[in-house]
């Protein structure tokens, strides 16, 4: 199969976690598709990999989700302790830092 | 020989120091102190004379270096003086002149309490009169102008209690100011030229000068001696001064400060003569001064006014014949030295009149008086007679060669100037009979003594009962002897110069000098200059001898009205100088509100409204950051691959 396709796969998954970022209010999703932008990157990074005939690109997709899990455990972390306070999960009701 | 010139300086300036810094406990003796120093440099001045005229012509000329004021390489002030015959002149004059004067204020300032310090002034004044003609170097001279100017500020304005006397003062002070402008001006130009500013070196570097440059310091030079010797455009000051003491009006008008002017020019006479534009100037300036000066003279009825327009005319004279070159310093100079003998005559017998009327000053007030001053009388007559030049008097022979000079400049120029100088010796003729008849001649016109309440009187320690009528009474010998003197040398001085060309003789070391031809004969002009002063005299009696003197003035024509406000003088500079300077300063105000302070605030406020809009952006709100995020890695990654494109 043509790697492209993959490229066009990782295009789509990324565009489709942006909206997600932008559009969602709830911060599970959100977080969720933070996880599906980053996923998008790896596929992205081993297509690139494969097409180049290059480790390099699958060593450091290995990296971002080692990456990726730490950041689940701490931002899973922060959302809890946020909805045990607020008791809401909205992005938009966290809005302390404005001035 | 040379080591005594300081000490023409010195005397007179350690009397200022100890009058004005003794205090009280000098009040008895200071007058005496301040008159004895006077005559002490006067002496100094005498025997360093006797000794010039021991030395031949070309040997009279001595130095004296004091020390070293600025030594910095390439630019060398030093103190240091220079006697030639032009200084030893005005050395003779301003301390000889000057002593009479001091001798004469302790009658005329008896009353004044402030007498000391009085005395203080006029030694101040007498230093630096002479430090200004004897310096080699043109900043040494600048340093005695400024001490003339500011000997002058505090004489004028020595009743500063009255306010006219106070702003006189300033007025003489801040136009005084205008012409130092331009000699410090001249001063500079002459040291970025010549890269010195000592008299040998500048006056004899004048051939090998751009004439442009020299035209330019001539005419810096110019507006300076306008400045002090009170001359159109910036002689509104010297009316003014008037305010002051009589005694420092004749000081003034005499023996210093306005003759300044006349010496700079001639003491500069290389520059002018390598410079005909400049010296075309001072002639016109010279010309219309006189003219102006003798006009203002005619419409005055104050006594001191109308004797200040005759100076300021006289001065002309000097201007126009010192523009004239080698053909006119020589008569300039000599016109300065006699007009010192008569005008301070003059000023001392008008002082002596006042001191008679209870400081009347208004001369259709006067009336009859010959017969109550005698002395007075005769001087002042004296004096009268050789300011409108009758023949053998010392006006006459001084006058007279100017206007043959003037005559022989040559040319169109030559017959305007001669008849603007043979005008206004009948001018003179006219104001000068003017000013006798109102004082001495016809019946008494003697008014009641003022009600002090409403015009203080002049002098504070005069007791002034109102409504009490004057008794005119000769003044004290003190004030008569100087008179007497003075009247000597108004009607001897000039027939001893022109014994032989004696004066010109001794002069022309310095000055040089050319005999002028005037394109009608010597004699002619004698003639006519006596016949149009005979025409002046009889106008002036027909009007003011033959009918009686109306106390107060009629409203007089156009002409007689301007001249009364000193020709609009002030009127003009009002309008001109300060109108103009009003709207200068306030369009410069509106400038810096609109387009200076515009900028600044502009600035602050775009600045501070930016902010405010860029303050918005931090909402708090986590997705619209992630939105300016992601837009600006999209601008990132289309501007890099832009940039890779091309």
């Amino acid at each position: 199969m043509n790697p492209v396709n993959y490229l066009y796969l990782a295009a789509l998954l990324f565009t489709i976690g942006a909206a997600g970022v932008l559009i969602r209010r709830n911060a599970i999703v959100v977080f969720m598709c933070v996880e599906l932008m980053l996923n998008a990157c790896n596929l992205a990074l081993v297509a690139f990999s494969r097409m180049h005939g290059n480790l390099d690109g699958q060593i450091i997709a290995f990296f971002t989700m080692v990456v990726a899990a730490a950041e689940v455990v701490v931002g899973l972390a922060i959302i809890v302790s946020l909805f045990r306070s607020r008791h809401s999960a909205s992005v938009d009701d966290a809005s302390l830092m404005k001035l | 020989m040379e080591n005594l010139i300081a000490l023409l300086v010195a005397a007179p300036l350690l009397g200022a120091a100890v009058l004005l810094c003794g205090g009280r406990r000098l009040d008895r003796a200071g007058h005496w102190l301040g008159t004895l120093l006077a005559a002490a440099s006067f002496v100094i001045g005498a025997v360093l004379f006797f000794d010039m005229l021991g030395r031949g012509a070309e040997e009279r000329e001595l130095h004296q270096h004091l020390f070293s004021w600025v030594p910095v390489e390439g630019f060398q002030a030093d103190i240091a003086f220079q006697l030639d015959q032009l200084s030893m002149t005005f050395v003779l004059l301003i301390t000889g002149v000057g002593t009479l004067i001091h001798v004469y204020s302790i009658g005329y300032m008896e009353h004044d309490e402030r007498r000391r310090r009085f005395f203080g002034y006029l030694n101040l004044f007498l230093s630096a009169m002479l430090l200004l003609v004897l310096a080699d170097n043109y900043l040494l001279l600048y340093f005695g102008w400024e001490g003339v100017g500011l000997a002058s500020y505090l004489l004028i304005g020595f009743w500063q209690h009255k306010p006219s006397a106070a702003t006189a003062a300033k007025k003489a002070f801040l136009v005084n100011r205008v012409g130092d402008m331009g000699l410090s001006i001249a001063i500079m130009l002459m040291f970025t030229t010549f890269g010195t500013f000592t008299f040998g070196p500048v006056l004899a570097a004048t051939g090998e000068t751009s004439e442009g440059m020299l035209t330019a310091i001539g005419l810096m030079l110019l507006l300076a001696a306008c400045g002090k010797s009170a001359q159109v455009p910036l002689q509104s000051w010297l009316g003014d001064a008037m305010e002051g003491p009589t005694p420092v009006s004749a000081l003034i008008h005499a023996a210093t400060m306005v003759t300044a002017g006349v010496y700079l020019i001639t003491r500069s006479g290389a520059i002018f003569n390598a410079a005909p534009d400049a010296q075309l100037a001072v002639v016109v300036v010279g010309a219309v001064t006189l003219l102006f000066g003798a006009i203002v003279g005619c419409a005055k009825d104050d006594i001191k006014k109308a004797l200040a327009g005759s100076t300021m005319s006289q001065i002309g004279y000097m201007i126009l014949a010192a523009g004239l070159g080698p053909i006119g310093y020589a008569f300039a100079i000599m016109h300065l030295v006699t007009h010192g003998f008569f005008k301070a005559g003059l000023f001392l017998g008008a002082g002596s009149v006042m001191h008679g009327m209870n400081d009347e000053v208004d001369m259709r007030k006067y009336g009859g008086l010959r017969k109550y001053m005698p002395v007075t009388f005769v001087t002042f007559g004296l004096g009268y007679l050789a300011i409108i030049g009758f023949p053998g008097l010392s006006g006459f022979w001084s006058k007279d060669k100017i206007i043959e000079a003037a005559f022989a400049k040559g040319g169109t120029e030559g017959w305007i100037l001669g008849a603007v100088t043979l005008l206004g010796a009948g001018i003179t003729a006219y104001y000068m009979t003017r000013v006798m008849i109102m004082t001495f001649f016809g019946e008494k016109r003697w008014q009641p003594a003022p009600d002090p309440d409403k015009a203080p009187s002049a002098e504070p320690g005069v007791e002034v009962h109102p409504g009490e009528m004057p008794h005119p009474h000769e003044s004290p010998r003190s004030m008569t002897i100087p008179m007497i003197l003075l009247a000597f040398g108004s009607v001897f001085a000039g027939g001893l110069f022109s014994l032989n060309s004696a004066f010109v003789n001794w002069l022309k070391p310095v000055t040089e000098f050319e005999h002028g031809h005037p394109p009608i004969s010597a004699g002619a002009v004698t003639a006519s200059t006596v016949v149009v002063l005979l025409i002046g005299v009889g106008i002036a009696y027909a009007q003011y001898g033959r009918r009686p003197v109306p106390v107060v003035a009629p409203r007089g024509s156009l002409l007689t009205r301007a001249a009364r406000r000193d020709l609009l003088q002030d009127d003009f500079n009002h309008i001109v100088l300060v109108r103009g300077g009003e709207h200068l300063t306030r369009s410069l105000v509106y400038m810096d509100h609109t387009l200076v302070d515009g900028v600044v605030n502009g600035t602050a406020a775009s600045v501070g409204g930016l902010s405010g809009r860029l303050r918005r952006l931090q909402n708090g709100f986590a997705r619209s950051y992630a939105v300016s995020m992601f837009g600006g890695t999209a601008v990132l990654i289309a501007a890099t691959l832009l940039m890779r494109g091309v």
